[in-house]
């Protein structure tokens, strides 16, 4: 018979097996989905405040000089004057973040604060998914911020002086001109980090949150009677696939928005 | 009196001095000319009046007011030099439009952002912006581009951007308009319609300094003409005196290039 396999799939689909591991799954979802808003809505705002650390100008010392009328002479000097603290701090943040794993910044942020009898996040899943979420914040607003770095600096100076020689204030020069050019620059470049961060979700289960990883493995430990199920942890695939599918879809009518200058 | 005084202006970068004790004089409605090789810090000037660069000394006056001094630090306040640059109109090589706004937008956008600076702002804002926009239509006509209010920069030829850029500077009617090689990015043709342009500001009697390597439009556009090499002024004078009978043999080599060609 031909149709076996399809009798067979609709059985499948209408047991209760699959019924229960596809309830399971959808409130591992959910937790993945709100990690993800909650990054997004986070490292982006926090993304661009680094990246103005990153780029700052700000040298106290030199500041100090120029307000006495001194000019620094001889190559200490010099080098202090130069120092721009801001940026070194930003830099190093940035650094330590983006050069550490992820799965080790959420396992240090989540242990170590109780270790040192610092603070404990609590227990249950709200505080689990506080740490987690602080962790992720942190992470991509640093990526981010380079990410931003790039489309500022590629915006052309001309831009910038353009405004300058038209009497606009530094803040109506950025609102007003550089920053939708920056977006339009940036958005390939954030496309590929936040499918990154679609992913990247998967990483809280290390401190057993129960997002939708955890989830599909907990079938094969014992989970609602069932365990040894193999599938449910394949299925989870799905999710993701039709997950970074829609975040796809939506960055791409983005990039169309802003198609109309160049 | 003149409507422009730069006195003794010099600026270093680091160690090198790109302007050496320049100081001249503009006549209000007069146009000057300056010219001269790359390098020679034509648009260093141009820039250093703009406060796009930073003089290391000397002093600028419009209008007999000193708008800069370089041993007076208030005189270099950010929040006072933004109102002082609307005394010089700038228009850059490289147009530098917003591209992300039409052109009618290029136009009207800074003078917007400075009515909302006006108290009666929030009262009459519907007719100070219509205001705004039927100047920036009349500015479009006058260069030929009535027909293009709603294009995007990047829909137009380079000769019609920089047409947009100097109706941009001139929204804000400033005293002195400064051109950068308005006319190096376009090719001949191009160049003549933004040229002709300039050519009818200047029968307006706009007060306008021109950087340009187009000797024969600055011979019959400009009044005066300044030669400037390696960050001097080499030669001053009438732009047909500079222009066709230079004095100074380091004039006559630069300018011997172009009649060859």
């Amino acid at each position: 018979m031909p149709w076996t396999p399809f009798y067979q799939m609709a059985e499948f689909f209408a047991s209760d097996q699959f019924r229960t591991v596809l309830n399971a799954l959808n409130s591992g979802f959910l937790v993945t989905l709100e990690l993800f808003c909650v990054t997004l809505l986070g490292a982006l705002p926090l993304g661009l405040i680094i990246s103005f650390g990153s780029m700052s100008r700000f040298r106290p010392f030199g500041w100090l000089a120029s307000q006495f009328g001194l000019t620094p002479k001889g190559r200490v000097a010099k080098a202090i004057c130069a120092f721009r603290p801001i940026r070194l701090v930003t830099r190093l943040l940035v650094w330590l973040v983006r050069g550490t794993p992820l799965v080790l910044q959420i396992i240090i942020l989540f242990y170590v604060p109780g270790m040192l009898d610092l603070f404990t996040w609590g227990g249950g899943e709200t505080a689990r998914f506080t740490a987690v979420s602080v962790a992720f914040v942190l992470n991509y607003a640093c990526y981010f911020s380079e990410i931003y770095r790039g489309g500022i600096q590629g915006v052309p100076v001309g831009q910038q002086e353009a405004g300058q020689v038209l009497g606009m204030t530094k803040s109506q020069i950025f609102f007003r001109v550089t920053l939708l050019q920056m977006v339009k620059r940036i958005v390939p470049p954030m496309s590929n980090e936040i499918i990154t961060l679609v992913k990247d979700t998967s990483l809280a289960r290390v401190i057993a949150l129960q997002e939708v990883i955890w989830m599909g493995e907990s079938f094969m430990k014992g989970n609602s009677g069932y365990s040894g199920l193999v599938w449910p942890l394949f299925f989870t695939a799905v999710y993701y696939l039709v997950f970074s599918g829609v975040v796809t879809i939506l960055l791409g009518k983005l990039e169309k928005k802003l198609e109309f200058f160049r | 009196m003149a409507i422009l005084q730069v006195q003794h202006l010099e600026k270093h970068f680091g160690k090198t001095q790109v302007l050496k004790d320049i100081s001249f004089e503009l006549e209000k409605g007069r146009a000057l000319a300056i010219i001269g090789s790359s390098g020679s810090g034509k648009t260093t000037l141009l820039r250093c009046l703009n406060f796009l660069e930073t003089p290391t000394h000397g002093k600028i006056l419009v209008e007999g007011q000193t708008l800069f001094d370089a041993e007076a630090p208030a005189t270099q306040k950010e929040s006072k030099v933004r109102k002082k640059r609307l005394h010089f109109g700038m228009v850059f090589q490289s147009f530098n439009l917003f591209p992300q706004y039409t052109v009618l937008k290029n136009v009207t956008l800074a003078k917007e952002l400075l009515a909302k600076e006006r108290p009666d702002y929030k009262a009459n804002k519907k007719q100070i912006l219509e205001e705004i926009a039927q100047e920036g239509r009349s500015l479009l006509q006058k260069m030929g581009l009535e027909d293009r209010e709603g294009h995007y920069p990047h829909q137009l030829s380079g000769g019609q951007q920089q047409r947009v850029a100097i109706a941009r500077a001139l929204a804000l009617s400033p005293d002195i308009l400064c051109f950068d090689e308005p006319t190096s990015a376009l090719d001949p043709e191009l160049t003549g319609e933004v040229l002709k342009v300039i050519r009818s500001l200047a029968e307006q009697n706009t007060t306008m300094i021109i950087v340009t390597h187009e000797m024969a439009f600055a011979r019959d556009v400009a009044d005066q003409a300044i030669f400037m090499d390696k960050g001097v002024i080499v030669e001053r004078g009438s732009a047909r005196q500079v222009i066709d009978s230079p004095r100074e043999e380091r004039t006559r080599q630069f300018l011997s290039r172009y009649s060859k060609s």
